[in-house]
């Protein structure tokens, strides 16, 4: 099979869709003539013109705001934020407008429409271009969110996305872009809310989202020299979560840790562990271990930044010592 | 002056919807003060004359978005009494099932997008239907309501820059009833409310909010040429709320006088304003108003007792409506 970069995964994904359906534009900064800063949209305006493919002012609540208003008359908007840490200006706009508008109205009202956004640290951008914050919107009923571990997520779950009644945030890890993977040519999809079993593994399950499936399953090939054997799983979507496909992996492994990028308080490693908690329990042989990034603003030197997120030493380490019966300090 | 039959019917319509829309009101807080509606609400009355004269211009294929004092968006739009006081008191067969309440009610079938509860918050809704409208090629206008305190959210200006510079088909109709909450709009608004929407090239207006048939002859004109291309526009309209910022705002003495709710209320209302001529004017007598305005009290007080007696929504509905199909 051919392999592509997550970029061309992502501009093919859109591309696809905007042939299909002539209601689909897409809107945000520098999405045309410049393609983004990551490349990612290059080529789009130059098929679809500047009617579909639109340059915004430097305004993320005005242009959400647009964008809501356009999925609630018969559009399919995509939104392109720039920096998943731009999220907290499109508050209103995406967690009190377009999440709430087909609860509100009783059903009669429906916002489809993608934003898609970046995440993820050790790119040496500081702390305002750096940060993960699936968490914050995961919070709010109304909203799904997708993090794609790899080109061949990023395609099937923005068609998906696209294609969705509802309001869907994608966190793509900008550190990625340039990653290859295999990609069918033919047309798929992938539905939201299904996890993907990456790795079969029996003494202990790794959930990880987005760049952390990598470093789980580097952590799993170390363990696996060690005679352990892990399970890896992606959920794919956070919102609506495959907690079948979890459950079912801790009750056979009965030991798990949950990586994500995000701050781990109050985070979407808490949010899974407990729930391992809550219908796991008895299946249990160690509690259940978050690792998400440090509770810190992500620091701007190299040798600060690289310790704030999770690795796969530091994943395998917590795992030989879950499996070996031992506590784990607390982060 | 002759009038045309059409006029006639325009006119009695406006009239008609004006008072629909005070009669509401009036029985809206008459369930507040009696403690039969959950929550509180905010009193459109002495406003009607604003979203009458505007929705009279529009289609039901145009759109508005409305605000938390928006019933009288909502009647002027089309919307039946039954449904709305159904939603006022969040039973199922309310507009919204009772999901949405007096803050939240929207009326798709008439182009009701919703009222909202966030200042300014819809100002983005409005502008991206307008949008939508250019990029699929229909010819529906948008309203956008929002009043004087709205004009100091920073959206504001994020969206009439983009409507300007892509001539999109929105009307930003600001009413200024002279207070944003508690604060008198000299304290909170610097400079000309219209000349911040001229900085975007924005054709803008202010006119008197109080005069139905000034607000839909400029409206008319002004979603004909939105229509065509030439939007967007920018209308403020200076007017009044009798009641205070929400229904339990009753002691106001600390940010306005009595004597000026008086004024306006004796001198400048709406309705009383628009009844004297039509009767000077032969359009309508006053044996025939009085007639329409008991028939509208009827309606109201037979659409409050249904909406007493209707249902609440069944428990299973409270998770139903997060995401759709």
């Amino acid at each position: 099979m051919r392999e592509i970069t997550l970029s061309q995964a992502v501009n093919e994904a859109i591309a696809e869709e905007m042939r299909r359906d002539p209601t689909v534009f897409l809107m945000g900064e520098d999405v045309a003539e410049a393609g983004t800063p990551f490349k990612v949209l290059s080529g789009l305006v130059e098929e679809f013109g500047t009617d579909r493919v639109l340059d915004t002012p430097i305004s993320e609540p005005g242009f959400v705001g647009l964008a809501v208003g356009a999925a609630m008359t018969g559009a399919r908007p995509i939104v392109d934020l720039m920096f998943g840490d731009f999220i907290y200006l499109v508050m209103d706009q995406l967690c009190n407008q377009a999440a709430k508008q087909h609860y509100m109205s009783g059903g009669k009202l429906t916002v489809p429409m993608v934003l898609r956004t970046n995440m993820g640290a050790t790119r040496r951008s500081a702390a305002q271009h750096s940060q993960s914050l699936q968490a914050l919107v995961a919070h709010i009923p109304g909203l799904k969110v997708a993090m794609p571990s790899s080109a061949y997520e990023a395609k099937g779950l923005m068609k998906t996305a696209i294609r969705d009644n509802n309001p869907v945030v994608i966190f793509e890890d900008k550190l990625m872009y340039q990653d290859k993977a295999p990609v069918p040519e033919e047309e798929f999809l992938i539905p939201l809310g299904e996890a993907h079993v990456k790795r079969a593994g029996d003494d202990i399950t790794l959930i990880a989202t987005s760049s952390m499936v990598q470093v789980a399953e580097k952590a799993a090939e170390m363990l696996a020299s060690d005679g352990i054997s892990a399970e890896v799983i992606d959920p794919r979507t956070i919102v609506p979560l495959d907690e079948a496909t979890l459950l079912a992996s801790v009750k056979k492994t009965s030991r798990a840790i949950v990586i994500d990028e995000g701050h781990q308080s109050y985070g979407v490693t808490a949010e899974i562990a407990s729930r391992l908690n809550e219908r796991a329990f008895y299946h249990l042989d160690a509690p259940v271990l978050r690792m998400g990034a440090m509770d810190v603003p992500v620091p701007f030197s190299p040798a600060l930044e690289d310790i704030t997120v999770p690795t796969p030493e530091g994943v395998a380490g917590n795992a030989r010592k879950l499996c070996a019966g031992e506590m784990i300090d607390a982060a | 002056m002759a009038k045309t039959k059409t006029n006639t019917e325009d006119y009695l319509r406006m009239y008609r919807q004006m008072v629909r829309i005070r009669t509401f009101e009036d029985n809206a807080n008459q369930l507040y003060l009696s403690a039969k509606m959950p929550g509180l609400t905010h009193m459109y009355s002495g406003e009607e004359a604003v979203a009458v004269g505007i929705c009279e211009a529009l289609t039901d294929d145009d759109r508005i978005t409305s605000t938390h004092r928006g019933h009288g968006h909502c009647v002027a739009k089309g919307a039946e009494f039954k449904e709305m006081f159904c939603e006022l008191l969040g039973k199922e067969e309310g507009y919204c099932r009772g999901k949405g309440g007096s803050m939240h009610i929207a009326d798709q079938s008439h182009g009701n997008l919703g009222a909202n509860a966030i200042v300014g918050g819809s100002m983005g809704i409005a502008t991206g239907s307008a949008l939508r409208a250019k990029l699929q090629g229909n010819d529906d206008v948008t309203v956008c309501f929002f009043g004087d305190g709205a004009t100091a959210q920073g959206l504001m200006y994020e969206v009439m820059n983009m409507a300007a510079l892509w001539k999109l088909p929105v009307i930003y109709a600001c009413e200024n009833n002279g207070y944003s909450e508690y604060t008198k709009t000299d304290e909170i608004a610097a400079g000309s409310i219209t000349a911040r929407a001229e900085a975007f090239g924005i054709e803008a207006h202010q006119i008197d909010g109080q005069d139905v048939l000034a607000v839909n002859a400029l409206t008319r004109k002004l979603v004909d040429r939105a229509r065509k291309g030439e939007g967007p526009f920018f209308i403020e309209l200076m007017t009044y709320r009798y009641h205070g910022h929400h229904v339990g705002d009753i002691n106001r003495e600390y940010y306005r006088s009595k004597d000026e709710e008086r004024d306006w209320k004796d001198n400048r209302d709406p309705i009383v304003r628009f009844r004297a001529y039509l009767v000077e004017e032969g359009i309508a007598s006053e044996d025939e108003i009085e007639a329409m305005n008991a028939e509208i009290e009827t309606d109201a007080r037979e659409a409050v007792a249904y909406a007493e007696a209707a249902r609440y929504p069944d428990v299973s509905e409270v998770d139903m409506h997060v995401y759709a199909d």
